[in-house]
Formats: C-alpha cells, sequence, structure tokens
C-alpha cells in the first residue's frame, strides 16, 4: 500500500541491479521482402543508379520508390534514374553510435534532395534520402554553410556493392 | 474528419492520477499502471467495478520485454473481464488514449471509462533502452545506416533553426523554462534550476542537439476516468469537458519533405479547433501543454497548433508569454523536459495537468490566469503524427 | 435527440492467403488489398471520401518498432487521420464502430496484414509475448503446450474425445474444398487424424492452424452515406469484445470468458435474446480446434452439456442449423496474425452478400463473427452482422 501512498518506488541504478530477477533477449528475426519498389531499387543501386518511380498526376518522383503514389492513391509504374547529386536539406553530427556510445570520430548526417534531370519539386515534396555526408567539416555544420551545398554520392567500387543503400559510402561536398 | 460534426453525446474527464516518473522505479508495468488508476479512480469517486471500459496506451512493446504488452498489462490497468482497448501511435500515444476513450463514451458504448498510459523502460536496460529505437527505421533505407533516434530530431531542430532563424539560445529558454515550472512538481524527475549556459554547455549528442536539450528516459504511469455528462454531474461540481479531439498521420517518407513546420499538426489542431467551435486559438486556449521531448519541438508544436504564428515561437518565449503568468502558459507541469518522458505516461500527464489546471486545482504549478479552455498535444512516430485534445471547463 | 446511426461494412478486399509473398513487401501487399476494398465501396476516394483509417498491427509481428510509422501511405492516409490499435483487427472494426455512431466520422477504413512467413525465429516471438517472471524461464520448448493444457482440461471436463476433435476439424476442411482461400486445404478422414503425431498432447498437426500471408481491408460507413457506396451494406448489429488474464494459469481454462463477455455486449446492442434461434451461421476463431468448440459453447450457440452431442449431431457442420465456419477457418486458410479476424469478417461479409461462391449458403440473414489472439492472450472480439 506504501508505493500506492509514495506514487512509486525510485531506484537507484545499483539498487535496480540487485532487483532484477530475469533477462531476456529476445531472439527477433525477420527476413523481410523488399518488394518490387525497393527490389528494383536496390539492385539500381547495385549498377551504381538511383532510380525512382514518377506520379504523373502530382509530377512528384518518389524515392525511395513505390509502386503507388501516396498523395494521388494510384498505381504507378513509370520508373526514373535520378542524378546521384543533389543538395542537402538538413545536416547534422553525430557524436554517437547507433547504440549511443561515444564515437571516436563524430560523422555528419544529413537529408539529400536529389536531382532528377528533367523534373521538379517544390521545398514541400521533393525525392530525398538520409545518408552520411563527407568533404564538410564541423564548422560547415555548426554555421549553416552546409545547407543547400551541393553534393554527389561516393560509391562503393562495383564489385563491393551487394545492392544496399550502403552501396553509397557517404555523399561528398562539391564546394564551389 | 467529418465536414459537418454532430457530436451527440458529451464527456467529461472527472479523475486523473499518476505515479512518479523517475529513470527507474521498482514497480513492475502492472503495478505502476495500478498506482495511476488506483489515484484516478480515487479522485473520481469510483471504484473498478464501476468501471465498464478501459482504454491503455503504452509506446513500443521492446520497452518492457514483452511482446503484445497490452495483454500483459491488463490486470494493472483494470482490465479483466472487461472491454479493454490498447492504442499506439508512437511517442502521440498518450493523448490519443485519451481521443479513443472519448469515442468509447460518446458512442453511447461505454459510461465510465479508465484511460491508462504506462511505460517502463528501464526494462530495456542493456545497454540503454534508446537502443530500443534502433528498429523504427526503414529496414531497407535508414536501418543499414545505422542510425540512432537522435539524428532526426537533430535534423528536423536544425532545419527548423536554418529556416526560421532560431539559435540554440532561443531554443535553450524552453529547456530552462520548464525545467524550472517542474520544481513545483511533486511527481518530476528531471526539475532543476538551470540557465541557458548550462544547456548550451551539457554534453553534444547530434548537434545541433545537446544533452539536456532532451527530456530524460523515465519509468511511470499515468490515468484519467472519463464518463459521460449524465454520471459527470453526478460525480463533480466540476466535469471538465472533453471538447475537441483531432489527430493526423503523415507520411512514413520524413526525407521527402519540409521539416520546418509540422503540417500533421496542423491538420490535427484545425479537427480539434473545429469540433471545439474555437476559431482564434492564440485568443481562446488560456493554457497549453504541447508535447516536448526536446525544447525546440515546444517551438515547433506551438506554431503547428497555430499558437504562435510560424517562426515566432521563439520570440513569445523570450517575452515571457509562455511562462506560468504568461498570456499562454506552456507546460506549467514542467513538460517531458521537467516531469520525465515514460513516452505514453508523459502524453497522458499533460491531459492529466490541463485537467488539474482547468480545476484549480494544479497548486504551485497554477497558472495566475483564469484558465477555461485548456489544451494537450502529443507527438510521435517518425514525426509523423500530431494528437490534439482540447478541454473546457 | 436522434438517434445514433447504425453502422455497416460497404467494401472489402484483401491480398494473400498464401503460404508466402515475397514478391509483395507488406506495403505493397496493403495496397492491393486497398485497392480493391475501395472498387468493392463503389470506387471510394481515400484521398477525400474517408474520414479516419485504422491499423490493426502489432510492433513484434512486423519485425520494426512503432510499426504505426509505415502505415499511411499505401492506404491513400497520407496527412489524414489513422491510427494504430494494437489487436486483431476487429479491434479495429470495434473503434471504427465507436467513431461512427459518435458522430465524428462518416466512412472508416480498417487494415490488418500479417506476413508470419518473414518472421524467423516465430518461436521466441511467441514466448516474448508470455510472462517474463512466471512462465518464459520455464523454458518449454514448444509454446503449444500452453494450449495443449487448456485443450486436455477443457476436453476432460467436457467429456469430448480425440475423436470428436477430429470430428470438427474434419468438417471444416471438408468446407474448405469449396474456399478460394484455403492453401491447406484437405479432404481428412478419421483415421488419418487419429495416426497423426502429436504436437503436445492432445493437439496434433491437425489441431493447430498453420500460418499464412494475407492483407485485408475493410471499408464501414454509417447509415446516412452507406447507400452512397454500396446496394449491400452489411450492417454491424452489435460489437462487444473483452479481456480475460493473459497468464494462463489466472484464469478458467474450461470456459472461454473473455468470449462469453463479449458476445453478452454484442447481443445487447444487437438485440439477440436466443443467439441458437436468431443467428444463421457463425465465422469463430479455430486457430486450435478445441478453442472453436470453447469459443461455440460462449457464444452460446451450443453449451457446456450439449457441444458434444451438438457436435456430433451435425448441428454445426455445412448442413446444420448453425454452420460454423462454412468455408473452413483459420486451420485450412492459415492464420494471417492480426489479420485474422478481418478474415472471419471476410467470409461472413461474402455469404451475407451472396458473393461467396461455391461456399455460398442459402436463406441467411444474421451472422457472428469472432476473433481470439492467441497464445500469451485471452482478448476477444465479437460482433452481430446482418443484411
Amino acid at each position: 500500500m506504501t508505493s500506492y501512498i509514495r506514487g512509486g518506488t525510485p531506484l537507484s541504478d545499483d539498487e535496480f541491479k540487485a532487483v532484477i530477477k530475469e533477462i531476456d533477449r529476445p531472439k527477433a528475426r525477420y527476413n523481410m521482402a523488399a518488394g518490387i519498389a525497393y527490389s528494383r531499387f536496390l539492385e539500381g543501386l547495385k549498377k551504381g543508379e538511383i532510380l525512382g518511380t514518377y506520379c504523373p498526376s502530382c509530377r512528384l518522383v518518389h524515392i525511395p520508390p513505390k509502386i503507388y503514389c501516396p498523395y494521388c492513391f494510384r498505381y504507378i509504374s513509370k520508373w526514373v534514374r535520378a542524378s546521384d547529386e543533389g543538395k542537402v536539406v538538413t545536416a547534422v553530427i553525430s557524436y554517437l553510435s547507433a547504440t549511443l556510445e561515444k564515437l571516436e570520430k563524430p560523422e555528419i548526417i544529413g537529408v539529400i534532395r536529389l536531382d532528377v534531370p528533367g523534373y521538379r519539386f517544390t521545398s514541400y515534396r521533393f525525392p530525398g534520402i538520409l545518408h552520411r555526408i563527407c568533404g564538410a567539416s564541423e564548422e560547415d555544420v555548426k554555421t549553416q554553410r552546409i545547407f543547400d551545398a551541393r553534393v554527389k554520392a561516393r560509391w562503393l567500387p562495383p564489385d563491393k556493392r551487394k545492392g544496399s543503400i550502403t552501396d553509397i559510402e557517404c555523399f561528398e561536398v562539391i564546394w564551389g | 474528419m467529418k465536414a459537418n460534426i454532430y457530436v451527440k453525446k458529451r464527456v467529461a474527464i472527472v479523475g486523473a492520477g499518476m505515479t512518479l516518473f523517475r529513470r527507474r522505479m521498482l514497480e513492475t508495468p502492472q503495478e505502476l499502471a495500478w498506482i495511476a488508476t488506483r489515484r484516478a479512480l480515487d479522485q473520481a469517486g469510483l471504484e473498478l467495478k464501476d468501471i465498464d471500459c478501459v482504454v491503455s496506451g503504452s509506446a513500443p512493446d521492446a520497452f518492457d520485454g514483452v511482446h503484445l504488452k497490452g495483454e500483459y498489462y491488463s490486470e494493472g490497468a483494470g482490465a479483466i473481464r472487461k472491454p479493454h482497448m490498447r492504442v499506439y501511435v508512437g511517442g502521440g500515444t498518450g493523448v490519443f488514449v485519451a481521443i479513443a476513450a472519448w469515442w468509447h463514451v460518446a458512442s453511447g458504448l461505454c459510461k465510465r471509462v479508465l484511460a491508462v498510459a504506462e511505460e517502463k523502460m528501464s526494462s530495456a536496460a542493456d545497454p540503454h533502452p534508446q537502443a530500443v529505437f534502433r528498429h523504427i527505421w526503414d529496414p531497407f533505407m535508414e536501418k543499414p545506416l545505422n542510425p540512432n533516434l537522435i539524428w532526426i530530431f537533430a535534423l528536423e531542430m536544425h532545419r527548423y533553426m536554418h529556416k526560421c532563424g532560431v539559435t540554440k539560445e532561443d531554443i535553450a529558454l524552453v529547456a530552462v523554462k520548464n525545467k524550472r515550472n517542474a520544481l513545483d512538481n511533486p511527481y518530476a524527475q528531471a526539475a532543476a534550476n538551470i540557465t541557458v549556459d548550462d544547456v548550451l554547455n551539457s554534453e553534444p549528442l547530434v548537434y545541433p542537439v545537446n544533452r539536456l536539450d532532451i527530456s530524460p528516459v523515465s519509468d511511470g504511469a499515468a490515468a484519467l476516468v472519463m464518463v459521460s455528462e449524465e454520471w459527470a454531474r453526478r460525480l463533480t461540481d466540476t466535469p471538465i469537458w472533453v471538447e475537441g479531439i483531432g489527430y493526423t498521420l503523415d507520411t512514413s517518407y520524413w526525407t521527402n519533405r519540409e521539416l520546418s513546420y509540422p503540417v500533421y499538426l496542423k491538420n490535427a489542431a484545425e479537427m480539434a479547433y473545429k469540433m471545439a467551435g474555437i476559431e482564434r486559438p492564440m485568443k481562446e486556449i488560456d493554457v497549453a501543454e504541447p508535447y516536448d521531448p526536446f525544447d525546440y519541438k515546444e517551438l515547433h508544436h506551438l506554431e503547428g497548433l497555430g499558437l504562435a504564428p510560424r517562426c515566432k515561437a521563439a520570440e513569445m518565449t523570450k517575452e515571457g508569454v509562455t511562462q506560468r503568468n504568461g498570456d499562454l502558459p506552456v507546460c506549467p507541469s514542467g513538460g517531458l523536459l521537467g516531469v520525465g518522458n515514460p513516452i505514453a505516461a508523459a502524453g497522458l500527464m499533460k491531459v492529466a495537468e490541463i485537467f488539474w489546471q482547468l480545476r484549480g486545482e494544479a497548486g504551485k504549478r497554477q497558472v495566475k490566469k483564469s484558465a477555461t479552455t485548456g489544451l494537450a498535444q502529443a507527438w510521435g512516430d517518425l514525426m509523423q503524427i500530431g494528437t490534439v485534445v482540447i478541454l473546457r471547463r | 435527440m436522434p438517434s445514433l446511426p447504425r453502422v455497416a461494412i460497404v467494401g472489402m478486399g484483401y491480398e494473400g492467403f498464401t503460404t508466402s509473398s515475397e514478391h509483395l513487401s507488406f506495403r505493397e501487399m496493403v495496397f492491393q488489398a486497398a485497392v480493391k476494398a475501395y472498387e468493392d465501396a463503389g470506387g471510394i476516394d481515400p484521398r477525400r471520401d474517408v474520414d479516419s483509417f485504422i491499423s490493426c498491427q502489432e510492433d513484434f509481428w512486423e519485425g520494426v518498432s512503432i510499426s504505426d510509422e509505415f502505415a499511411p501511405d499505401q492506404l491513400g492516409a497520407v496527412l489524414k487521420p489513422l491510427y494504430t490499435v494494437t489487436g486483431d483487427g476487429l479491434h479495429c472494426i470495434a473503434n471504427a464502430y465507436m467513431m461512427i455512431k459518435s458522430g465524428v466520422a462518416d466512412v472508416v477504413v480498417i487494415e490488418s496484414h500479417g506476413k508470419p512467413s518473414e518472421i524467423a525465429s516465430m518461436r521466441d516471438i511467441i514466448w516474448f509475448s508470455t510472462d517474463p517472471i512466471y512462465i518464459r524461464p520455464l523454458k518449454i520448448p514448444n509454446p503449444h503446450a500452453l494450449q495443449a493444457i487448456e485443450a486436455r482440461i477443457y476436453m476432460e471436463s467436457r467429456k469430448l474425445s480425440r475423436e470428436d476433435l477430429g470430428l470438427y476439424v474434419i468438417q471444416v476442411k471438408e468446407n474448405s474444398l469449396l474456399s478460394v482461400r484455403a492453401p491447406y486445404s484437405h479432404r481428412l478422414t478419421i483415421d488419418e487424424y487419429l495416426s497423426s503425431d502429436y504436437i503436445a498432447d492432445p493437439l496434433t498437426i491437425h489441431d493447430i492452424a498453420p500460418y499464412s500471408d494475407a492483407a485485408i481491408v475493410a471499408v464501414m460507413a454509417s447509415e446516412d452515406v452507406a447507400r452512397e457506396y454500396t446496394d449491400t451494406p452489411i450492417w454491424v448489429e452489435g460489437i462487444g469484445w473483452a479481456t480475460e488474464a493473459s497468464t494462463i494459469q489466472l484464469r478458467s481454462m474450461e470456459e472461454d470468458i473473455a468470449t462469453r463477455i463479449a458476445s453478452d455486449i454484442a447481443y445487447k446492442y444487437a438485440g439477440i435474446e436466443d443467439p441458437k434461434r436468431d443467428i444463421d451461421f457463425a465465422e469463430i476463431d479455430e486457430r486450435y480446434s478445441y478453442k472453436a468448440l470453447q469459443v461455440v459453447e460462449a457464444l452460446r450457440i451450443s453449451s457446456k452439456g450439449s457441444i458434444t452431442s451438438d457436435l456430433r449431431d451435425g448441428f454445426f457442420s455445412r448442413s446444420g442449423s448453425l454452420p460454423v465456419n462454412p468455408s473452413g477457418g483459420a486451420l485450412s486458410e492459415g492464420l494471417p496474425l492480426e489479420a485474422h479476424g478481418l478474415a472471419r469478417l471476410l467470409s461472413a461479409y461474402e455469404q451475407l452478400r451472396g458473393i461467396a461462391g461455391r461456399a455460398q449458403l442459402s436463406d441467411i440473414e444474421k451472422a457472428i463473427i469472432h476473433s481470439w489472439r492467441g497464445i500469451g492472450t485471452s482478448s476477444s472480439v465479437v460482433a452481430v452482422l446482418s443484411r
């Protein structure tokens, strides 16, 4: 009853470790189907191409690609090739790894808006992907110099590509 | 939502309760849920047998370490042998529990509903609860890059800073305000008297986010009792009416849209304002609890809610408008930054805080102005969902 | 005060009921199902005509934390009201029902999907849903053992023999020969059944539903607008849902109390006083053969004292007075995880609309649909449908 009156029983790190009863690490393994759209996209990456699908109703090129346009709700099947160049929409400096440990060398991450020759987009909806950015310094990020900077994909050599987003090592800034 | 909303039945909150929010609690998920629900029932003057339906919310199952965890914590949430519905919209869950509870009553199917939100993040102990967020990503486009959760918020924050010309100093004022507000909150985990410099000098995590820009990881639970009009009048002299609900989900492809302004929240807020008959939110909302897991989010959300003009929320904060004694007090509870962030429970805590504020029961946290209309909002998924609730005395 | 509107199903669509679906991502499967559902609903436009969308899914079945994130695009729900309920597809139907009754929505779209073929560590995931302090540490090798205990207790209390379970299984498998989506359909004989090995005594391989991949979408509408989308709305007359203790030893194993409570609520709102008399057929959860019988009792279309004789007298066969799973259920269609309830709804919907093909029953007005959620749960949803 007293824990109800107090509103709960806070514990310190050590007290917490002392009351742990069971430790379980779930084996959660999935073989996810990439499906029609992502399969073709990943095959494209292997060949050094960034592919997207085009919706003739709203004129958006979808990268990451889909066989449907979410905005028009229609089936789309026209594939277009994006350039592997674009510009930085936003960028940050990560000092931590995926498991929140300190990185030896901080990395710069950004959202890159890709050029698709022959197509134009607004700043509200555009083909864009998350990736690492190289060739920029922490200062470039902190001064916001990096916003709208032009970048170009740095690909892994063809024999090292697996058909994954990591076939692109990073997007390199082209300072002009 | 519907073009002509004709809502036939009014719904009111008559009681609220919560546990302490702390980094690690001894209690199991069921026990946390029980403490909060027992307190809410006490305030409402009801017993569990009086409850006919239970709506609950809890964010990733991975935290508590149980798949189908809605089934697991049912007994603590008072849901055994009752209709139990668990809703889940990521960080937006806490406020969404109140929204779903609303239609449980407004549909006429339930008369006295328990709305419970519980989160036990400390169970996901190794290496750190944040590691659970390794699995929120698109498995093909994002996960192979080994992202950490803070990336996306930092990306959104920096875009907001760039587009609106807002500095880290401006943003840090929110963390300072909320942590200070939390000093008056007996449930708070991270209350503190800090300065803007403290925030800027705290450990850099993913620039522009520093440690003190973020709310902490927590265990906790919160609960409300929501009843029909007939029961509201029987149980209390000050029922707090749920006048508006709204929610909207944006595309999962967050790398394809403008991040500096939350359009999904604007839509969600419009839905709620329309239902509540609010035409000028800046004038008609007396007190607001927008979701603040990061300090910049309070600003971002105030703009999306139409409570601040675009890109002007930072100015409003600097001018003191959002202080407890200001014209539009924001996060008088201390928010997530000050009270803690047990995800779903934090959202429901915000609804509870507005409930207490409108009843004049917020003690030292009570806002100076007379408050009749309040708003609580949560946000979640991959920066996609806005959930809004409007309460009125 | 005007009376609350009636609620109808105005369209349904599905993709799958196959043992695997590697060529489509789950998003693409849901898109296919949605397109068909919207067509069935008179060509409804999700971008314009739908007030809210609801998805029924669970993180650990999907393999992502916060599976709600990936719901909107393939349904046409971007920048629209959408939320996820962690429950069987029928929990979504219940929410849509409440939303429409409350007046806050006229048209609601529901989706649920399951791709169990993609779960490589299924057994571990199932164990992950059990109590971490009291059940998991026992390290029982096979999760079906938990249900086998319940089966044993139930069978002994009702004096059901293995032949009785076999009778039920053979009957629904035979029904499924008429189905267009039963990858596990067979003509099973009693000898075949009795001679199969146990998975966990008394359950053999024929008593446990295998998995299949499927995506199912339903469109619901209020009475006022239903006729804009269809000439044959199928009414949800009443719906109820309930949860019992999830840990098996803390609840009755003889009676399915959650189903009983849920059906009491559904019958009350549907004005059903005598289900045996008023209901024409039932689509229920049979992911374990014995469970179907427990459910039938709990739904009051049979009883503790008569279940054995009702079963043996053919009461629940296609030619009986209250056919149960007339085109086979999960045992033949496979179990698409949380989409199972919508699979039951789909079958009942097709029957009531008269589009059930070779499996069509005649002279039917009212049906019950029911779904459970499997091991680690004791939650059920029951609904009464009519045409």
